[in-house]
């Protein structure tokens, strides 16, 4: 096994990001798109630190990861606030059958 | 002096409105008082901004305090708002603060009982915040955002009553004729950034010191002053975007008298004044051009007009002509001393229209009113100085700015050799001499009296408006007298105003500015010797000219309307198209109109004419034969033409039931999509 | 073949193959925890990358927020009794496809550029670097976030609240 560099951990964000992205489209429960939001988060700030440690880029990366924590927790509050309207509305969790938009 | 103290200050001064306009927009949900909440703020401004003018006031002349910070940083880019501090900023933010305090005041009167009471005073704070926002600016870029927030208030107050469609459609009007001055304005903003790369004056100042010109041209630092000015002429309505201006008295006159005659007109003007070190003697000529030709035009309407506010519009883009031409005569401090005066006695004119408007039960026609000063003689008292001082009579504030411009345009023609900016200014002298005193006569003293009391006999009553609305007006007038800029009533330049002003130092390179004008650095004044020679030698001059065409505008409209000697009609009926153009306005909105529509009407005129005789000529010797084809024609229309359709028409079915499929809806389909778009993208480029 | 070559592996396989769980397991039970052991594992990630208090602040945060935050939302919505939190999928081939594509970019991208070859282990960055970029440099944004989320708390509790019939 070789030294670890920059790539490995890229490519764990991209397989983090797709299997969240995977999660988004495929799965029909809108609790499991937002944990799927919530993994390519994190593969976005694993990039993040990734690069500001490799590319010395000093603190500025473990900013942008802060920043990106709050947006997620401020995202996770207002998406479960909206899920809970849409089980009330349409007695249903799944994404897939609230399409009133098409109407 | 603290210029971190300072900045405390002025940060309270300019949110102190946005804060009136958030909270009484919050608050009218819950309570009808919630204006109470926007009169607390821009009290507050008004006291800020006071704080701000007393503790400069010492050493206001050399103030020159500049605070900003970083608002956006790229690489080699920077963005900074920030606020500079100098005569003309702290001079003007308190006199934008006490002049829409006096109008809010008004306005609790005025507006009382509208539907929207609450949203109105909400406007107002905004409209304030975004005028203190041009003010207290250090750079172009955000003064160009607090522009456009002007733009979008003014938009919003002129619509104020959108229910009428002649509001709505003027309040488009203006945002649109704006939209075209700033145009140009952007585009001189960003000719300022790829020249510089800076937005601050400050910055822009230093480049042009060190011999940095746009592409390296004199050509095109004129343009650039010329471009920035467009500016100026879509928001101060210069020729020829004026013609906004006298549509936006659709709006409620406060409003008339905060906007459109003492502040946003005004902001034109002020940037102007802020940019001068870069305008070369080109632009400033072509500035001085418009400058005339806005002063003089709308003076020649004013006096066909019947609608008390309209004569007032157009006075006021005659007097905002006199002063962009001031500025492009060199004049800048003159300039921003009539800014300053005028900004008063004509909110104070509108203000008092506003009265009369109020009294006579939303009557604005002047033919309708006649010897109100028995009616309403407070309100009469402050028309009748605030006449006196936009027609340049002495002891009022009106004389000392208006003598100073028309004393620059003096200087100019002596130092130049040409004199027809003086003789325009002179003429417009005569001119708003003239069409205010016809106003104040019809309205207050002669008139059609006969028309008021059969008003009156039939239980109308014309009465004096409420304390509310007269003490603001008594104010103003007060205002406008000469004590407040100056205790020598014949002269301004000693005033503490003049005084405390910078002067002009030109930033522009020799050859490129008035030979009058030296270059920043070289000297105090801003001007050479010579100018200040001329300067004494026409002073009293020009006060004894602008006197005599004063008394004469005076008395040409006292003969006429006050002892009723000559009967306009028979001058009228002798005059007649000269009257009829002047009465439609020059025709510069059928201008525009013919320019567009008309056009295009003529011309399809002609085609018809074309398709009536030569064309339907050919018709009908073919239609004959025509028809004995199209029987022809049927059969195969019949088989194989409608055959064709009706596959066009099945297939455009079937493409639409899989397009169908594809808009479900469902956000995940969606979704999919847009990665599947994006990776197709990408190969589709990095193939490139 | 280094220590940490070895951490970083076991947090790799802990990471992705957590995440997989979550991605695919039937029962939205199993997901939520197996996003337990996902958070748990780019939190090593992070340690691995000389960033601990960004670590510290994934478990708070994250792990002690968000993860509670979304149980609460499947006890909320699930019909926990009647369907067993069963959850069914949609778009397998479409999604497949896409994700798949997108993969396959990244991976490619990141791994055919030569972007920082720096393997050097870089001294950890201090607490106080990343406090002095919120308190000075970026002041604004630190407040606008403060702002942001009391605009969430408020935005979340006016949705979520039962309408007033």
């Amino acid at each position: 096994m070789t030294e670890i560099t920059l790539y490995h951990f890229l490519v764990i964000s991209s397989l983090l990001f797709s299997l969240g992205l995977y999660a988004m489209i495929t799965r029909r429960n809108s609790i499991l798109i937002l944990m799927g939001v919530e993994l390519m988060l994190n593969a976005a700030n694993i990039n993040f630190v990734a690069f500001s440690h490799f590319g010395n880029f000093g603190a500025s990366g473990h900013l942008s990861a802060l920043v990106i924590i709050v947006l997620a927790a401020a995202e996770a509050a207002i998406a479960l606030a909206i899920v809970l309207n849409i089980y009330r509305t349409f007695n249903t969790v799944n994404a897939d059958e609230a399409d009133k938009l098409k109407e | 002096m603290n210029s971190e103290f300072l900045s405390t200050i002025a940060i309270i001064a300019l949110f102190a409105p946005l804060a009136g306009f958030v909270s009484t927009l919050l608050l009218k949900k819950w309570t009808k008082n919630a204006h109470y909440a926007e009169m607390f703020f821009i009290g507050v401004n008004v006291v800020a901004a006071g704080t701000l003018l007393v503790m400069t006031a010492g050493d206001l002349h050399t103030l020159h305090i500049i605070s900003s910070f970083n608002w956006i940083q790229f690489p080699g880019i920077t963005f900074e708002l920030g606020f500079q501090f100098d005569s003309l900023s702290i001079i003007l933010l308190f006199g934008v603060a006490l002049i829409s305090f006096l109008v809010h005041t008004f306005s609790l009167q005025y507006m009382h009982g509208d539907k929207r009471y609450s949203r109105y005073f909400a406007y107002l704070g905004i409209f304030t915040f975004s005028m203190n926002g041009i003010v207290i600016t250090n750079n172009l870029l955000m003064m160009y955002i607090f522009w456009e927030l002007v733009g979008l208030s003014s938009y919003l107050l002129i619509g104020f009553w959108f229910e009428k469609t002649s509001a709505s459609d003027a309040a488009k009007k203006a945002f649109i004729a704006n939209r075209f001055g700033d145009f140009g304005m952007l585009a001189g903003i960003l000719l300022v950034f790829v020249t510089f790369g800076t937005f601050s004056f400050d910055g822009i100042k230093e480049g042009l010191l060190s011999g940095i010109l746009p592409f390296n041209s004199g050509f095109w630092l004129s343009v650039m002053g010329v471009l920035l000015f467009c500016g100026a002429i879509g928001k101060s309505a210069q020729f020829p975007l004026h013609v906004w201006l006298p549509d936006a008295m659709e709006g409620p006159t406060p409003v008339s008298a905060l906007i459109h005659a003492a502040t946003m007109v005004a902001a034109g003007v002020y940037m102007v004044i802020k940019i001068y070190f870069l305008l070369s003697a080109d632009a400033l000529l072509v500035i001085a051009i418009i400058g005339a030709l806005s002063a003089l035009i709308p003076a020649t309407i004013a006096f066909t007009q019947y609608d008390i506010k309209k004569v007032l519009a157009y006075s006021t883009l005659s007097q905002l002509g006199l002063m962009v031409m001031a500025i492009g005569l060199g004049a800048f401090g003159n300039a921003f001393f009539h800014l300053m005066t005028h900004a008063f006695f004509k909110a104070g004119l509108f203000l008092a229209a506003g009265s009369v408007i109020y009294g006579m039960h939303h009557e604005q026609d002047i033919r309708h009113m006649g010897g109100l000063k028995k009616y309403m003689p407070k309100t009469f008292l402050a028309f009748a100085i605030y006449t006196l001082a936009i027609s340049g009579v002495p002891l009022t504030s009106g004389f000392m700015s208006k003598d100073a411009i028309l004393n620059a345009t003096m200087i100019y023609g002596s130092l130049t050799g040409n004199w027809i900016f003086a003789v325009v200014g002179f003429g417009v002298t005569f001119l708003t001499a003239f069409y205010m005193f016809r106003l104040l006569f019809r309205v207050f003293i002669k008139g059609n009296i006969t028309g008021v009391e059969h008003h009156i006999s039939h239980g109308h009553k014309v009465h004096e408006s409420p304390n509310v609305m007269v003490v603001p007006l008594l104010v103003l007038a007060a205002l406008s007298l000469f004590p407040f800029f100056s205790f020598n009533p014949l002269s301004g330049e000693n005033g503490w105003l003049m005084k405390g002003m910078n002067f002009a130092s030109s930033a522009v390179p020799d050859g490129l500015r008035y030979t009058f004008m030296a270059l920043a650095g070289t000297s105090v004044t801003g001007y050479t010797e010579s100018y200040f020679e001329a300067s004494h030698h026409y002073h009293y001059i020009a006060m004894a000219l602008s006197l005599l065409c004063a008394l004469g505008g005076f008395g040409l409209a006292y003969t006429v309307y006050f002892k009723e000697k000559v009967n306009t009609e028979t001058y009228k009926a002798k005059f007649r198209p000269v009257y009829t153009f002047l009465y439609n306005k020059w025709y510069f909105d059928e201008l525009y109109e013919v320019i567009i529509v008309k056009f295009t009407l003529l011309t399809s005129r002609v085609l018809f004419w074309f398709d009536a005789t030569v064309v339907d000529g050919l018709v009908n010797l073919t239609a004959f034969l025509t028809r004995k084809v199209s029987d022809l024609g049927g059969l195969f229309d019949k088989y194989v033409v409608d055959g064709f359709v009706n596959f066009t028409a099945m297939f455009t079915g079937l493409i639409g039931l899989f397009m169908r499929k594809l808009q479900t809806g469902k956000i995940q389909t969606y979704v999919a999509f847009i990665v599947v778009s994006i990776v197709l993208l990408f190969f589709f480029y990095a193939r490139q | 073949m280094t220590y940490y070559s070895l951490v970083f592996w076991l947090f790799a396989l802990i990471t992705v193959g957590s995440a997989f769980i979550v991605v695919m397991s039937k029962n939205l039970i199993y997901s939520v925890f197996s996003l337990l052991l996902t958070f748990f594992g780019v939190a090593g990630l992070y340690v691995l990358l000389s960033a601990d208090f960004i670590a510290i602040v994934q478990l708070i945060v994250y792990v002690g927020g968000i993860l509670i935050v979304l149980i609460f939302g499947v006890m909320l919505t699930g019909s926990v009794l009647t369907e067993g939190l069963k959850t069914n999928v949609t778009n397998m081939l479409l999604g497949s496809v896409a994700t798949g594509a997108l993969a396959g970019l990244l991976i490619l991208l990141f791994t055919n550029n030569n972007l920082y070859p720096n393997t050097q282990v870089l001294t950890p960055v201090p607490l106080k670097d990343i406090s002095r970029l919120f308190i000075v440099d970026y002041l604004v944004l630190f407040e606008l976030l403060g702002v942001l989320l009391l605009a969430a708390l408020i935005g979340a509790a006016s949705i979520g609240r039962k309408e007033k019939v």
